[in-house]
């Protein structure tokens, strides 16, 4: 009979090994799917995987796209893993990114027209402040009065989405355009706009952001004392403590981190690829960086690479939706089933499965 | 087809008419998924006869659950860089993405639905006068309701659904001047579960005729479930709530998109803003409940009929605005540009305008 019998470690190679398989189980039943459906189940998977990247007629336009679709995932995943490393489970980064873009936004327009290399800097960091302000809300809650911070932040979304359309709506609606509301197109705005650094290549300040956050973050978890606290913090909690680790001192610093990086985000969003104030600016990148999150296994390597995987398979979700006709659902699943596999494989890393003979022991 | 205003924008005729034996490729993004019953399931249906009509001759794709922005620009572009020749754009906020893509693919010829962006002489716009549709359910509704309380699950303030809400008031106001109206912003074309949760919420607020400006069939379903009256959008949801579904606008883009892809292939096409209505066939009422009375659904075609042949448009004066200041004069005619503008309510709705 099969057994189950838990490990004294997790294992170290299925933790690697897990999300490539993943990948490859996906493929298959992916494959399975699509051929159900009546479509070439190689045709999809090469046009979900492959031609975004390599392509002759897409690629040199999807490419660019692919940094554009992943530079926000990656630059909120990255934030959050360190939190959740310490068991800080900030669900809330859309708010944060909203924020970040309302504050962002904020100070473009209120400097419009005026043209001056000061503005784009202001904005930028009016968008870190932005979200690290909306994230120390739960963050104080937490510390102060002992506040569940998964369910706080996760409403203030709702929150940050209302004022979001109350400004697209109100304040910062755009005065040339009566009866319609979202603010100025702040790609129109030289000095606000964030506009890509050489042409067709989809590199813009929020991609070299995202780098920069990378580096920080592998150097923070793996040279520096705080990066240790984090993980000890997570690990075992009693120890941390005794060591001298304040828990509060942690809640700050990982919703506050990871605040502002969502912020920043949004604001590299709404001055770049998003253009403006819209009540429907926000599309759920604070949500799905998350999933980024554990797909890189809250490791900022393991997140750059979850972050393309997951962006291309939007891009080329989309193009086998044109190209094949798959239906939008079919995409879904699609990237379910990835999480899915994942979830399912990660079971092994915690347990090994024994065969045995005979009767109960 | 007297109402279509042929604002014709510095029209060039776009220069590369497809070859006769080459299929026309034509793209169409979608805001919902094309199952949501409503608007974008309006907008498929019209594809479809497209297809039937050309056959071999056109060659259509859809995407579906584009979001707006950054999603919407990199769809049309994809499609534009594999050679389509034509893309329909079927949602308001596609406006700036549409124009973005469009600028750079000068060959591409774009058709935007209920936008109003128009940079490039590639750029149509095409809309249907949904507010007359609004008049007939608004007239429906104020005799139907029993609690004078009509609830209205409404998407975006933009001067489409704010025109929508108008027309509908003013008409039930005008049957029964008891009437009052509860309305509900969702800040969304379509989610069921937000769009149910509405309508559970303007039930008990005492409404007994739902009225809806978002896409799915929610809201009937909830109104079935809860022995009161609603009206579909865009599509027939009777199916949804038999008892409950007294009518619904229903959307025939079919006719108008088969014109312009006609135009197309005959290399006539050039950008247009075509605003038609019922008139014109763009839009129609799906078939009245039997539980409405024959006298009722008598005045409702009679209204239909005015609206049709142009003797009667739904904003004439007098009107005021909601605070009290005068907009129309007695017999005065709301012009085409006060409405594809509109940002406020009339005189009675007791609603704060959302600002």
């Amino acid at each position: 009979m099969i057994r189950l019998e838990r490990r004294k470690e997790p294992s170290k190679i299925w933790r690697i090994a897990n999300p490539f398989l993943a990948v490859v189980l996906t493929m298959i039943a992916g494959g399975i799917m699509f051929a159900a459906l009546g479509k070439d189940p190689v045709a999809a998977i090469r046009l979900i995987f492959f031609d975004p990247l390599f392509s002759e007629q897409f690629g040199s336009y999807s490419r660019p796209q692919l940094l554009i679709k992943t530079a926000p995932l990656i630059l909120i995943a990255v934030g959050l893993a360190i939190g959740f490393k310490a068991n800080i489970w900030n669900i809330g980064a859309e708010g944060q990114y909203i924020m970040g873009a309302l504050f962002g936004a904020g100070v473009a327009l209120a400097f419009y027209p005026i043209e001056g290399w000061y503005i784009f800097p202001l904005m930028i960091l009016a968008g870190a402040l932005g979200g690290f302000m909306w994230a120390m809300i739960p963050a104080i809650l937490k510390t102060r009065f002992n506040t569940n911070e998964i369910l706080v932040s996760l409403l203030l979304v709702y929150v940050a989405e209302r004022i979001l359309a109350a400004m697209a709506l109100g304040l910062m609606r755009n005065p040339d355009q009566p009866g319609f509301p979202g603010s100025r197109d702040l790609r129109r705005y030289d000095s606000a706009h964030n506009a890509e650094l050489i042409a067709n290549t989809g590199l813009h300040w929020g991609v070299v952001a995202a780098l920069i956050a990378v580096i920080f973050a592998y150097v923070m978890m793996t040279r520096h004392m705080l990066g240790f606290h984090v993980q000890l913090a997570g690990q075992a909690p009693r120890a941390a403590r005794f060591g001298g680790v304040s828990p509060a001192r942690l809640v700050i610093i990982c919703l506050g981190l990871a605040g502002a990086l969502a912020g920043l985000a949004g604001m590299f969003e709404v001055s770049g690829p998003g253009g403006q104030v819209r009540i429907e600016f926000a599309t759920g990148y604070g949500f799905t960086a998350i999933i980024v999150a554990f797909l890189g296994r809250l490791n900022p390597i393991g997140i750059v690479l979850a972050g393309f995987l997951l962006g291309l398979t939007y891009i080329g979700g989309e193009l086998s939706q044109m190209m094949l006709q798959l239906p939008g659902a079919s995409i879904q699943v699609f990237q379910g089933m990835l999480l899915f596999f994942l979830l399912a494989l990660d079971f092994q890393t915690n347990y090994r499965i024994r065969l045995t003979q005979g009767a109960r022991a | 087809m007297k109402k279509l205003l042929t604002a014709a924008v510095a029209s060039v005729a776009l220069a590369t008419p497809a070859l006769a034996d080459d299929p026309t490729k034509i793209g169409f993004i979608y805001i919902g998924p094309v199952g949501d019953f409503g608007w974008t399931a309006g907008h498929d249906r019209a594809r479809q006869e497209l297809q039937d009509h050309f056959g071999d001759a056109v060659e259509t794709s859809i995407v579906e659950n584009v979001d707006y922005g950054a999603d919407a620009e990199r769809v049309m572009t994809q499609m534009a860089l594999s050679g389509t020749d034509m893309i329909f754009a079927a949602s308001f906020g596609y406006g700036p993405d549409v124009n973005a893509v469009a600028g750079r693919f000068p060959d591409v010829a774009f058709q935007h639905a209920t936008g109003y962006i128009q940079e490039h002489p590639n750029v149509s716009l095409y809309d249907a006068r949904f507010y007359e549709g609004r008049a007939v359910l608004g007239h429906i509704g104020g005799k139907m309701t029993e609690t004078n309380t009509i609830g209205y699950i409404a998407s975006f303030p933009i001067p489409a659904v704010v025109s929508g809400i108008n027309s509908a008031y003013l008409h039930a106001k005008a049957v029964n001047p008891d009437v009052e109206f509860r309305i509900i912003w969702t800040y969304s074309w379509f989610d069921p579960s937000l769009e149910a949760d509405a309508a559970e919420t303007l039930i008990e607020q005492g409404a007994d005729v739902i009225m809806q400006h978002t896409d799915s069939t929610a809201a009937v379903r909830v109104a079935e479930d809860a022995g009161v009256m609603a009206f579909g959008q865009a599509s027939n949801m009777v199916d949804f709530g038999p008892n409950a579904h007294l009518s619904a606008i229903v959307d025939r883009w079919a006719p108008y998109y088969i014109s312009r892809v006609e135009a197309f292939k005959e290399g006539e096409w050039e950008a247009q803003n075509s605003w038609l209505g019922l008139g014109d066939g763009i839009i129609e009422m799906a078939p009245w409940n039997d539980r409405i009375p024959a006298e009722l659904q008598e005045e409702a075609d009679e209204l239909i009929a005015a609206i049709s042949s142009g003797e009667y448009h739904p904003f004439t004066g007098p009107i005021n605005r909601q605070d009290g200041s005068p907009w129309l004069a007695d017999g005065e005619v709301a012009e085409d540009g006060a409405l594809a503008t509109m940002d406020f309510y009339v005189e009675g709705i007791t609603s704060e305008f959302p600002n």
